[in-house]
Protein backbone atom coordinates (compact mmCIF):
# COMPACT_ATOMS: atom_id res chain seq x y z
CA UNK A 1 0.00 0.00 0.00
CA UNK A 2 2.75 2.49 0.80
CA UNK A 3 4.74 1.63 -1.83
CA UNK A 4 1.25 1.85 -4.32
CA UNK A 5 1.01 5.57 -2.66
CA UNK A 6 4.73 6.26 -3.21
CA UNK A 7 4.53 5.11 -7.01
CA UNK A 8 1.40 7.35 -7.03
CA UNK A 9 3.04 10.83 -5.59
CA UNK A 10 5.93 10.21 -8.07
CA UNK A 11 3.70 9.94 -10.82
CA UNK A 12 2.10 13.06 -10.00
CA UNK A 13 5.19 15.01 -9.48
CA UNK A 14 6.45 14.29 -12.66
CA UNK A 15 3.49 15.47 -14.28
CA UNK A 16 3.73 18.34 -12.72
CA UNK A 17 7.14 18.76 -13.08
CA UNK A 18 6.47 19.40 -16.70
CA UNK A 19 3.96 21.58 -18.57
CA UNK A 20 2.29 18.50 -19.66
CA UNK A 21 -0.14 18.76 -16.81
CA UNK A 22 -1.00 22.44 -17.78
CA UNK A 23 -1.87 22.22 -20.97
CA UNK A 24 -3.67 19.19 -20.60
CA UNK A 25 -5.80 20.98 -18.03
CA UNK A 26 -6.22 23.78 -19.90
CA UNK A 27 -6.90 21.79 -23.39
CA UNK A 28 -9.65 19.89 -21.46
CA UNK A 29 -11.23 23.17 -19.90
CA UNK A 30 -11.11 24.94 -23.45
CA UNK A 31 -12.66 22.75 -25.33
CA UNK A 32 -15.40 21.30 -22.62
CA UNK A 33 -16.56 24.49 -22.79
CA UNK A 34 -16.21 25.37 -26.61
CA UNK A 35 -18.30 21.73 -26.75
CA UNK A 36 -21.07 22.65 -24.54
CA UNK A 37 -21.84 26.23 -25.63
CA UNK A 38 -20.83 26.05 -29.22
CA UNK A 39 -21.78 22.81 -30.40
CA UNK A 40 -24.26 21.48 -27.59
CA UNK A 41 -25.98 24.73 -27.83
CA UNK A 42 -26.29 25.32 -24.04
CA UNK A 43 -28.17 28.38 -24.11
CA UNK A 44 -30.67 27.57 -27.42
CA UNK A 45 -31.75 24.62 -25.54
CA UNK A 46 -32.74 26.72 -22.37
CA UNK A 47 -32.78 24.04 -19.72
CA UNK A 48 -30.60 24.48 -16.68
CA UNK A 49 -29.08 21.13 -16.94
CA UNK A 50 -25.12 19.70 -17.73
CA UNK A 51 -26.30 17.52 -20.69
CA UNK A 52 -24.83 19.16 -22.96
CA UNK A 53 -21.38 19.78 -21.36
CA UNK A 54 -21.50 15.78 -20.36
CA UNK A 55 -22.31 14.38 -23.55
CA UNK A 56 -18.79 15.84 -25.18
CA UNK A 57 -16.65 13.88 -22.13
CA UNK A 58 -16.36 10.90 -24.02
CA UNK A 59 -15.25 12.72 -27.08
CA UNK A 60 -12.65 14.72 -25.27
CA UNK A 61 -10.94 11.71 -23.79
CA UNK A 62 -10.91 9.73 -26.73
CA UNK A 63 -7.86 12.61 -27.28
CA UNK A 64 -7.14 13.40 -24.55
CA UNK A 65 -6.34 10.85 -22.00
CA UNK A 66 -4.08 8.76 -24.89
CA UNK A 67 -1.89 11.72 -24.59
CA UNK A 68 -1.60 11.52 -21.17
CA UNK A 69 -1.25 7.40 -21.23
CA UNK A 70 0.73 7.38 -24.71
CA UNK A 71 4.37 8.48 -22.33
CA UNK A 72 3.53 6.49 -19.07
CA UNK A 73 5.63 3.14 -20.21
CA UNK A 74 6.66 4.49 -23.40
CA UNK A 75 8.74 6.81 -21.71
CA UNK A 76 10.18 4.58 -19.09
CA UNK A 77 11.09 2.50 -21.85
CA UNK A 78 13.42 4.78 -24.08
CA UNK A 79 14.78 6.56 -21.07
CA UNK A 80 15.80 3.42 -19.13
CA UNK A 81 14.09 3.83 -16.10
CA UNK A 82 11.97 1.00 -16.52
CA UNK A 83 14.70 -0.86 -15.42
CA UNK A 84 15.47 1.05 -12.70
CA UNK A 85 11.63 0.86 -11.64
CA UNK A 86 11.41 -2.30 -12.48
CA UNK A 87 14.44 -3.65 -10.37
CA UNK A 88 13.38 -2.16 -7.31
CA UNK A 89 11.23 -4.20 -4.41
CA UNK A 90 8.51 -3.53 -5.76
CA UNK A 91 5.43 -6.04 -7.37
CA UNK A 92 4.52 -5.23 -11.09
CA UNK A 93 0.67 -4.69 -10.18
CA UNK A 94 1.75 -2.10 -7.22
CA UNK A 95 3.96 -0.01 -10.29
CA UNK A 96 0.76 -0.69 -12.44
CA UNK A 97 -1.72 0.72 -10.14
CA UNK A 98 0.03 3.67 -8.59
CA UNK A 99 0.49 4.87 -12.44
CA UNK A 100 -3.00 4.09 -13.10
CA UNK A 101 -4.29 6.18 -9.84
CA UNK A 102 -1.74 8.68 -10.49
CA UNK A 103 -3.69 9.31 -13.82
CA UNK A 104 -7.09 8.90 -12.46
CA UNK A 105 -6.81 11.42 -9.93
CA UNK A 106 -5.04 13.85 -12.58
CA UNK A 107 -8.03 13.31 -14.58
CA UNK A 108 -10.26 14.03 -11.38
CA UNK A 109 -8.70 16.88 -11.09
CA UNK A 110 -9.25 18.57 -14.51
CA UNK A 111 -12.74 17.31 -13.81
CA UNK A 112 -13.52 19.29 -10.93
CA UNK A 113 -11.62 22.57 -12.07
CA UNK A 114 -15.15 22.38 -14.47
CA UNK A 115 -17.03 23.47 -11.61
CA UNK A 116 -17.42 26.76 -12.96
CA UNK A 117 -20.16 25.21 -15.80
CA UNK A 118 -21.72 23.60 -12.09
CA UNK A 119 -22.05 27.19 -11.31
CA UNK A 120 -23.10 28.79 -14.11
CA UNK A 121 -26.43 26.81 -14.70
CA UNK A 122 -26.95 26.78 -10.59
CA UNK A 123 -26.61 30.50 -11.16
CA UNK A 124 -28.80 30.75 -14.36
CA UNK A 125 -31.71 28.04 -12.99
CA UNK A 126 -32.41 25.28 -10.60
CA UNK A 127 -30.96 22.28 -12.40
CA UNK A 128 -31.40 18.69 -10.83
CA UNK A 129 -27.59 19.00 -9.08
CA UNK A 130 -28.11 15.11 -8.32
CA UNK A 131 -28.08 13.93 -12.28
CA UNK A 132 -25.06 16.48 -12.26
CA UNK A 133 -23.40 14.79 -9.67
CA UNK A 134 -24.18 11.04 -11.19
CA UNK A 135 -22.74 12.42 -14.57
CA UNK A 136 -19.77 13.76 -12.95
CA UNK A 137 -19.27 9.70 -11.12
CA UNK A 138 -19.84 8.77 -14.52
CA UNK A 139 -17.57 10.73 -16.80
CA UNK A 140 -15.24 9.79 -13.80
CA UNK A 141 -15.39 6.21 -14.02
CA UNK A 142 -15.64 6.43 -17.90
CA UNK A 143 -12.32 8.44 -18.34
CA UNK A 144 -10.62 5.40 -15.83
CA UNK A 145 -11.86 3.11 -18.77
CA UNK A 146 -9.89 5.23 -20.98
CA UNK A 147 -6.92 5.33 -18.80
CA UNK A 148 -6.35 1.86 -18.57
CA UNK A 149 -6.73 1.13 -22.52
CA UNK A 150 -4.40 3.84 -22.70
CA UNK A 151 -1.68 2.54 -20.39
CA UNK A 152 -1.95 -1.07 -21.75
CA UNK A 153 -1.32 0.18 -25.41
CA UNK A 154 1.63 2.12 -23.92
CA UNK A 155 3.47 -0.74 -22.32
CA UNK A 156 3.62 -2.81 -25.54
CA UNK A 157 6.05 -0.24 -27.28
CA UNK A 158 8.77 2.18 -26.96
CA UNK A 159 7.15 4.51 -29.00
CA UNK A 160 4.94 7.56 -28.19
CA UNK A 161 3.45 8.24 -31.46
CA UNK A 162 2.50 4.75 -32.14
CA UNK A 163 0.97 4.24 -28.01
CA UNK A 164 -1.37 7.53 -29.08
CA UNK A 165 -2.76 6.17 -32.63
CA UNK A 166 -2.93 2.95 -31.25
CA UNK A 167 -5.15 4.06 -27.86
CA UNK A 168 -7.17 6.29 -30.16
CA UNK A 169 -8.32 3.44 -32.35
CA UNK A 170 -8.87 0.80 -29.69
CA UNK A 171 -10.67 3.37 -27.37
CA UNK A 172 -12.61 4.64 -30.87
CA UNK A 173 -13.82 1.19 -30.98
CA UNK A 174 -14.68 1.05 -27.53
CA UNK A 175 -16.81 4.18 -28.11
CA UNK A 176 -18.97 3.41 -30.42
CA UNK A 177 -19.55 -0.26 -30.66
CA UNK A 178 -22.98 0.66 -29.35
CA UNK A 179 -23.40 2.86 -32.52
CA UNK A 180 -25.70 1.99 -35.43
CA UNK A 181 -22.95 1.77 -37.50
CA UNK A 182 -20.86 -0.45 -36.02
CA UNK A 183 -23.68 -3.16 -34.47
CA UNK A 184 -25.07 -3.64 -38.85
CA UNK A 185 -21.80 -4.19 -39.60
CA UNK A 186 -21.92 -7.07 -37.29
CA UNK A 187 -25.43 -8.05 -37.42
CA UNK A 188 -25.54 -9.01 -40.90
CA UNK A 189 -23.48 -12.19 -40.42
CA UNK A 190 -22.44 -12.52 -36.25
CA UNK A 191 -26.11 -13.20 -35.08
CA UNK A 192 -28.27 -11.11 -32.42
CA UNK A 193 -26.67 -12.28 -29.44
CA UNK A 194 -22.73 -11.48 -30.18
CA UNK A 195 -24.28 -8.07 -31.53
CA UNK A 196 -25.65 -7.46 -28.47
CA UNK A 197 -22.58 -8.12 -26.00
CA UNK A 198 -20.87 -5.67 -28.33
CA UNK A 199 -23.34 -3.14 -28.37
CA UNK A 200 -22.88 -3.99 -23.93
CA UNK A 201 -19.45 -2.84 -24.48
CA UNK A 202 -20.19 0.43 -25.97
CA UNK A 203 -18.98 3.45 -23.44
CA UNK A 204 -21.43 5.48 -25.35
CA UNK A 205 -24.20 3.57 -24.26
CA UNK A 206 -22.93 2.44 -20.38
CA UNK A 207 -22.38 6.55 -19.90
CA UNK A 208 -25.70 7.94 -21.05
CA UNK A 209 -27.36 5.62 -18.87
CA UNK A 210 -25.29 7.22 -15.89
CA UNK A 211 -25.58 10.89 -17.12
CA UNK A 212 -29.49 10.56 -17.29
CA UNK A 213 -28.91 10.38 -13.63
CA UNK A 214 -29.41 6.74 -13.07
CA UNK A 215 -26.17 4.26 -11.72
CA UNK A 216 -26.76 1.34 -12.44
CA UNK A 217 -24.88 -1.56 -10.61
CA UNK A 218 -24.58 -3.51 -14.10
CA UNK A 219 -22.71 0.16 -15.88
CA UNK A 220 -20.72 0.09 -12.12
CA UNK A 221 -19.73 -3.46 -12.85
CA UNK A 222 -18.83 -2.60 -16.42
CA UNK A 223 -16.42 0.39 -16.19
CA UNK A 224 -14.46 -1.39 -12.92
CA UNK A 225 -14.29 -4.57 -14.33
CA UNK A 226 -12.78 -2.95 -17.95
CA UNK A 227 -9.98 -1.25 -15.94
CA UNK A 228 -9.19 -4.37 -14.21
CA UNK A 229 -9.12 -6.38 -16.91
CA UNK A 230 -6.75 -4.11 -18.76
CA UNK A 231 -4.71 -3.36 -15.67
CA UNK A 232 -4.51 -6.86 -15.46
CA UNK A 233 -2.93 -7.35 -18.98
CA UNK A 234 -0.61 -4.36 -18.17
CA UNK A 235 1.07 -6.37 -15.22
CA UNK A 236 1.31 -9.84 -17.82
CA UNK A 237 2.82 -7.77 -20.24
CA UNK A 238 5.21 -6.51 -18.10
CA UNK A 239 5.83 -9.53 -16.20
CA UNK A 240 6.34 -11.40 -19.77
CA UNK A 241 8.62 -8.83 -20.62
CA UNK A 242 11.59 -10.20 -18.58
CA UNK A 243 11.55 -13.86 -20.64
CA UNK B 1 29.81 -18.50 4.72
CA UNK B 2 27.80 -18.28 2.37
CA UNK B 3 28.16 -16.90 -0.90
CA UNK B 4 26.08 -13.09 -1.40
CA UNK B 5 26.02 -14.64 -5.49
CA UNK B 6 25.45 -17.68 -6.79
CA UNK B 7 25.18 -18.36 -10.56
CA UNK B 8 24.22 -21.84 -11.90
CA UNK B 9 24.09 -22.52 -15.08
CA UNK B 10 22.15 -19.47 -16.53
CA UNK B 11 21.74 -19.04 -20.28
CA UNK B 12 19.75 -16.35 -21.92
CA UNK B 13 18.51 -16.47 -25.21
CA UNK B 14 17.04 -14.09 -27.33
CA UNK B 15 14.70 -15.70 -29.93
CA UNK B 16 17.81 -17.57 -31.70
CA UNK B 17 21.00 -15.23 -30.11
CA UNK B 18 22.90 -17.10 -27.64
CA UNK B 19 23.57 -13.99 -25.47
CA UNK B 20 24.80 -15.54 -22.46
CA UNK B 21 26.02 -19.25 -22.59
CA UNK B 22 26.47 -21.70 -19.34
CA UNK B 23 27.71 -19.27 -17.18
CA UNK B 24 28.81 -19.92 -13.36
CA UNK B 25 30.31 -18.38 -10.63
CA UNK B 26 29.66 -17.00 -6.66
CA UNK B 27 30.36 -13.96 -5.07
CA UNK B 28 31.62 -13.27 -1.65
CA UNK B 29 31.69 -10.35 0.49
CA UNK B 30 34.59 -8.15 -0.33
CA UNK B 31 35.04 -9.37 -4.16
CA UNK B 32 34.82 -6.84 -6.97
CA UNK B 33 34.42 -7.89 -9.82
CA UNK B 34 34.91 -6.56 -13.17
CA UNK B 35 32.88 -8.02 -16.15
CA UNK B 36 35.12 -7.41 -18.79
CA UNK B 37 34.21 -8.27 -22.68
CA UNK B 38 33.71 -6.37 -26.37
CA UNK B 39 30.51 -5.01 -27.06
CA UNK B 40 27.61 -7.43 -26.86
CA UNK B 41 29.60 -10.10 -24.83
CA UNK B 42 26.68 -10.02 -22.59
CA UNK B 43 27.75 -8.22 -19.82
CA UNK B 44 24.43 -6.01 -19.95
CA UNK B 45 22.04 -8.87 -20.12
CA UNK B 46 24.21 -11.23 -17.37
CA UNK B 47 23.64 -7.77 -14.88
CA UNK B 48 20.23 -7.77 -15.87
CA UNK B 49 19.00 -10.95 -14.86
CA UNK B 50 21.21 -11.08 -11.53
CA UNK B 51 19.03 -7.67 -11.00
CA UNK B 52 15.62 -9.67 -11.74
CA UNK B 53 15.26 -7.42 -14.80
CA UNK B 54 15.26 -10.37 -17.30
CA UNK B 55 14.44 -14.21 -16.39
CA UNK B 56 17.76 -16.83 -17.47
CA UNK B 57 16.42 -19.14 -20.28
CA UNK B 58 17.90 -22.02 -18.15
CA UNK B 59 19.64 -21.80 -14.84
CA UNK B 60 19.40 -20.26 -11.34
CA UNK B 61 20.42 -17.56 -9.16
CA UNK B 62 21.00 -17.04 -5.00
CA UNK B 63 21.27 -13.89 -3.48
CA UNK B 64 22.27 -13.90 -0.29
CA UNK B 65 21.55 -18.22 -0.16
CA UNK B 66 17.51 -17.06 -1.66
CA UNK B 67 16.78 -18.08 -4.86
CA UNK B 68 16.16 -14.99 -6.75
CA UNK B 69 13.04 -15.68 -9.04
CA UNK B 70 11.16 -17.30 -6.23
CA UNK B 71 11.81 -14.41 -3.83
CA UNK B 72 11.96 -11.26 -6.14
CA UNK B 73 11.18 -9.04 -4.00
CA UNK B 74 12.92 -10.17 -1.01
CA UNK B 75 16.66 -10.40 -2.82
CA UNK B 76 16.51 -7.30 -4.29
CA UNK B 77 16.41 -5.70 -0.44
CA UNK B 78 19.76 -6.98 -0.60
CA UNK B 79 20.78 -5.42 -3.86
CA UNK B 80 21.94 -2.33 -5.31
CA UNK B 81 21.84 -1.59 -8.92
CA UNK B 82 23.04 1.05 -11.69
CA UNK B 83 21.44 0.28 -14.79
CA UNK B 84 23.89 0.88 -18.19
CA UNK B 85 23.62 4.71 -18.74
CA UNK B 86 22.58 5.16 -15.35
CA UNK B 87 18.70 6.25 -16.02
CA UNK B 88 16.70 8.42 -13.85
CA UNK B 89 13.62 10.24 -13.75
CA UNK B 90 15.08 13.76 -15.17
CA UNK B 91 12.09 15.73 -14.63
CA UNK B 92 12.08 15.33 -10.69
CA UNK B 93 14.95 16.93 -8.24
CA UNK B 94 17.73 15.01 -6.90
CA UNK B 95 15.95 15.00 -3.17
CA UNK B 96 12.61 14.04 -4.63
CA UNK B 97 13.74 11.03 -6.79
CA UNK B 98 16.23 9.92 -3.42
CA UNK B 99 12.94 10.30 -1.36
CA UNK B 100 11.03 8.07 -3.65
CA UNK B 101 13.50 5.53 -3.98
CA UNK B 102 13.76 5.23 -0.01
CA UNK B 103 9.72 5.30 0.31
CA UNK B 104 9.64 2.73 -1.99
CA UNK B 105 12.66 0.62 -0.29
CA UNK B 106 11.15 1.30 2.80
CA UNK B 107 14.02 3.25 4.36
CA UNK B 108 14.16 5.90 7.19
CA UNK B 109 14.62 9.10 4.94
CA UNK B 110 16.03 10.94 7.62
CA UNK B 111 19.32 9.16 8.46
CA UNK B 112 20.45 6.91 5.53
CA UNK B 113 20.07 9.39 3.13
CA UNK B 114 21.83 12.29 4.98
CA UNK B 115 24.84 9.89 4.63
CA UNK B 116 24.90 9.24 1.26
CA UNK B 117 24.28 12.52 0.23
CA UNK B 118 27.25 13.64 2.16
CA UNK B 119 29.04 10.58 0.93
CA UNK B 120 28.63 11.76 -2.81
CA UNK B 121 28.79 15.48 -1.75
CA UNK B 122 25.36 15.85 -3.20
CA UNK B 123 24.33 18.70 -1.01
CA UNK B 124 24.74 21.60 -3.65
CA UNK B 125 22.49 20.26 -6.19
CA UNK B 126 19.19 18.82 -3.60
CA UNK B 127 17.20 21.33 -5.28
CA UNK B 128 17.83 20.81 -8.94
CA UNK B 129 16.00 18.88 -11.27
CA UNK B 130 18.26 15.78 -12.64
CA UNK B 131 18.12 17.19 -16.25
CA UNK B 132 20.06 20.32 -15.37
CA UNK B 133 22.51 18.18 -13.73
CA UNK B 134 26.43 17.87 -15.45
CA UNK B 135 26.90 13.52 -16.10
CA UNK B 136 29.37 13.79 -13.03
CA UNK B 137 26.62 14.72 -10.75
CA UNK B 138 24.02 12.11 -13.02
CA UNK B 139 26.23 9.44 -12.07
CA UNK B 140 26.52 10.28 -8.54
CA UNK B 141 22.67 10.49 -7.64
CA UNK B 142 22.58 7.52 -10.04
CA UNK B 143 25.18 5.60 -7.30
CA UNK B 144 23.34 7.71 -4.55
CA UNK B 145 19.87 5.20 -5.89
CA UNK B 146 21.92 2.22 -5.67
CA UNK B 147 23.52 2.92 -2.07
CA UNK B 148 20.51 4.52 0.05
CA UNK B 149 19.37 0.94 1.51
CA UNK B 150 23.39 0.02 2.36
CA UNK B 151 22.81 -3.09 -0.04
CA UNK B 152 25.22 -6.35 0.15
CA UNK B 153 25.63 -6.59 -3.36
CA UNK B 154 26.36 -3.80 -5.59
CA UNK B 155 26.07 -4.22 -9.20
CA UNK B 156 27.12 -1.21 -11.40
CA UNK B 157 26.73 -1.24 -14.97
CA UNK B 158 29.61 0.87 -16.80
CA UNK B 159 29.88 2.87 -13.49
CA UNK B 160 32.85 5.70 -14.77
CA UNK B 161 31.28 5.65 -18.48
CA UNK B 162 31.35 9.13 -19.95
CA UNK B 163 32.93 10.91 -16.78
CA UNK B 164 36.15 12.80 -16.94
CA UNK B 165 39.46 11.54 -15.45
CA UNK B 166 38.68 13.55 -12.29
CA UNK B 167 35.47 11.87 -12.18
CA UNK B 168 36.35 8.68 -12.94
CA UNK B 169 39.27 8.26 -10.06
CA UNK B 170 36.56 9.48 -7.69
CA UNK B 171 33.88 6.93 -8.26
CA UNK B 172 36.95 4.07 -8.38
CA UNK B 173 37.98 5.27 -5.34
CA UNK B 174 34.58 4.81 -4.15
CA UNK B 175 34.09 1.66 -5.12
CA UNK B 176 37.10 0.26 -4.11
CA UNK B 177 36.18 1.73 -0.11
CA UNK B 178 32.66 0.00 -0.66
CA UNK B 179 34.51 -2.97 -2.19
CA UNK B 180 35.64 -3.74 1.77
CA UNK B 181 32.38 -4.69 3.27
CA UNK B 182 29.73 -5.75 0.45
CA UNK B 183 30.63 -7.56 -2.54
CA UNK B 184 30.39 -5.56 -5.98
CA UNK B 185 30.23 -6.65 -9.79
CA UNK B 186 31.04 -3.79 -12.48
CA UNK B 187 30.86 -4.01 -15.88
CA UNK B 188 34.14 -1.70 -17.70
CA UNK B 189 35.45 -1.76 -21.12
CA UNK B 190 37.95 0.56 -19.85
CA UNK B 191 40.89 -2.16 -18.71
CA UNK B 192 42.72 -0.15 -16.22
CA UNK B 193 39.64 0.09 -14.61
CA UNK B 194 40.11 -3.08 -13.28
CA UNK B 195 43.43 -3.33 -12.43
CA UNK B 196 42.80 0.00 -10.61
CA UNK B 197 39.36 -0.62 -8.64
CA UNK B 198 39.00 -5.40 -8.65
CA UNK B 199 40.16 -8.21 -7.14
CA UNK B 200 38.83 -10.59 -9.48
CA UNK B 201 38.48 -10.51 -13.34
CA UNK B 202 35.93 -12.15 -15.51
CA UNK B 203 36.16 -11.72 -19.67
CA UNK B 204 33.20 -12.54 -21.39
CA UNK B 205 32.76 -13.04 -25.36
CA UNK B 206 29.66 -13.87 -27.11
CA UNK B 207 27.94 -14.70 -23.86
CA UNK B 208 30.63 -17.59 -23.04
CA UNK B 209 32.66 -16.65 -19.73
CA UNK B 210 36.71 -16.88 -21.23
CA UNK B 211 38.55 -16.55 -17.99
CA UNK B 212 37.76 -16.15 -13.82
CA UNK B 213 40.79 -15.29 -11.89
CA UNK B 214 42.11 -12.22 -10.20
CA UNK B 215 43.60 -9.17 -12.86
CA UNK B 216 47.26 -10.11 -11.79
CA UNK B 217 46.98 -13.78 -13.12
CA UNK B 218 45.01 -12.60 -15.86
CA UNK B 219 47.95 -10.19 -16.56
CA UNK B 220 50.30 -13.61 -16.83
CA UNK B 221 48.16 -14.90 -19.79
CA UNK B 222 49.57 -11.57 -21.56
CA UNK B 223 52.07 -12.72 -24.88
CA UNK B 224 54.38 -9.80 -23.61
CA UNK B 225 54.45 -11.09 -19.58
CA UNK B 226 57.42 -10.99 -18.29
CA UNK B 227 59.33 -9.29 -21.56
CA UNK B 228 62.57 -7.22 -20.49
CA UNK B 229 62.57 -3.82 -22.07
CA UNK B 230 65.86 -2.55 -22.44
CA UNK B 231 67.78 0.21 -24.59
CA UNK B 232 71.33 1.73 -23.92
CA UNK B 233 72.84 5.04 -24.77
CA UNK B 234 76.30 3.18 -26.63
CA UNK B 235 74.15 1.52 -29.16
CA UNK B 236 70.90 1.05 -31.13
CA UNK B 237 68.20 -1.57 -30.39
CA UNK B 238 69.16 -3.58 -33.69
CA UNK B 239 72.91 -3.66 -32.70
CA UNK B 240 71.86 -4.81 -28.79
CA UNK B 241 69.48 -7.04 -30.25
CA UNK B 242 72.34 -8.66 -32.68
CA UNK B 243 74.92 -8.91 -29.38
CA UNK B 244 72.58 -9.97 -26.98
CA UNK B 245 71.61 -12.85 -29.36
CA UNK B 246 75.24 -13.80 -29.52
CA UNK B 247 75.11 -14.75 -26.07
CA UNK B 248 72.20 -16.80 -25.41
CA UNK B 249 69.67 -18.60 -27.08
CA UNK B 250 66.80 -16.49 -26.38
CA UNK B 251 63.42 -17.94 -27.23
CA UNK B 252 62.06 -14.40 -28.17
CA UNK B 253 63.91 -11.37 -28.47
CA UNK B 254 62.46 -8.19 -30.55
CA UNK B 255 62.47 -4.41 -31.56
CA UNK B 256 59.94 -2.52 -30.46
CA UNK B 257 59.52 1.27 -30.06
CA UNK B 258 63.74 1.44 -30.24
CA UNK B 259 63.79 -1.33 -27.05
CA UNK B 260 65.03 -4.32 -27.32
CA UNK B 261 62.52 -6.47 -25.85
CA UNK B 262 63.52 -10.05 -24.57
CA UNK B 263 61.60 -12.70 -23.06
CA UNK B 264 62.51 -13.85 -19.72
CA UNK B 265 62.15 -17.32 -18.73
CA UNK B 266 63.33 -17.64 -15.42
CA UNK B 267 65.02 -15.38 -12.71
CA UNK B 268 68.45 -16.34 -13.79
CA UNK B 269 67.76 -14.97 -17.30
CA UNK B 270 67.16 -11.57 -15.32
CA UNK B 271 70.22 -11.36 -13.72
CA UNK B 272 72.43 -13.20 -16.56
CA UNK B 273 71.26 -10.09 -18.23
CA UNK B 274 71.66 -7.48 -15.95
CA UNK B 275 75.22 -8.22 -15.09
CA UNK B 276 76.29 -8.44 -18.63
CA UNK B 277 75.10 -5.03 -19.72
CA UNK B 278 77.16 -3.84 -16.22
CA UNK B 279 79.82 -5.49 -16.83
CA UNK B 280 79.90 -3.95 -20.24
CA UNK B 281 79.22 -0.68 -18.40
CA UNK B 282 76.86 -0.08 -20.95
CA UNK B 283 74.67 3.56 -20.29
CA UNK B 284 71.43 2.28 -19.42
CA UNK B 285 68.23 4.61 -20.82
CA UNK B 286 65.91 2.24 -20.49
CA UNK B 287 65.34 -1.05 -18.55
CA UNK B 288 61.88 -2.64 -17.17
CA UNK B 289 60.06 -5.75 -17.00
CA UNK B 290 56.66 -6.00 -18.55
CA UNK B 291 54.00 -6.96 -16.08
CA UNK B 292 52.09 -8.01 -18.87
CA UNK B 293 49.06 -6.06 -20.19
CA UNK B 294 45.09 -6.85 -19.86
CA UNK B 295 44.55 -5.58 -23.20
CA UNK B 296 46.68 -7.99 -25.00
CA UNK B 297 44.79 -10.68 -23.05
CA UNK B 298 41.78 -9.13 -23.82
CA UNK B 299 42.50 -8.89 -27.30
CA UNK B 300 44.29 -12.85 -27.75
CA UNK B 301 40.82 -14.16 -26.33
CA UNK B 302 38.22 -11.69 -28.09
CA UNK B 303 39.42 -11.37 -31.43
CA UNK B 304 37.74 -14.02 -33.34
CA UNK B 305 38.46 -12.66 -36.76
Amino acid sequence: MRQFLSITKRELISYFATPVAYVFITIFLLLSGLFTFYLGNFFEIGQASLGSFFEWHPWLYLFLVPAITMRLWSEEKKSGTIELLTTLPVSTLNIVLGKFMAAWLFTLLALILTFPMWITVNYLGTPDNGVIMASYIGSFLMSGGYLSIGIFISSLTKNQVIAFIVSVTICFLFTVSGLPIVLDFFSSWAGEAITDVIASFSFLANYSDISRGIIDFRTLVYFLSLIFLFLYLNVITLDNSRN
Amino acid sequence: MTALVEVNNISKSFESFLAVDDINFSLEKGEVLGFLGPNGAGKTTTMRILTGFLKPSSGSIKINGLDLFKNLKKAREFIGYVPEGSPLYNEMTTIDFLSFICEIRNIDKGQNLSKIIKLLDLDEVLLQKIDTLSKGFKRRVGLAQALVHDPKILILDEPTDGLDPNQKHEVRKLIKKLGKEKSIIISTHILEEVKAICNRTMILSNGKLLIDDTPTNVLKKSSSYNNLLVSVHDKSANELKKELQTLKSFKYIDVNNNLCSIKLKSTTDASFLSNYLLKKKYAIKHYSINKGQLDEVFRQLTNTE
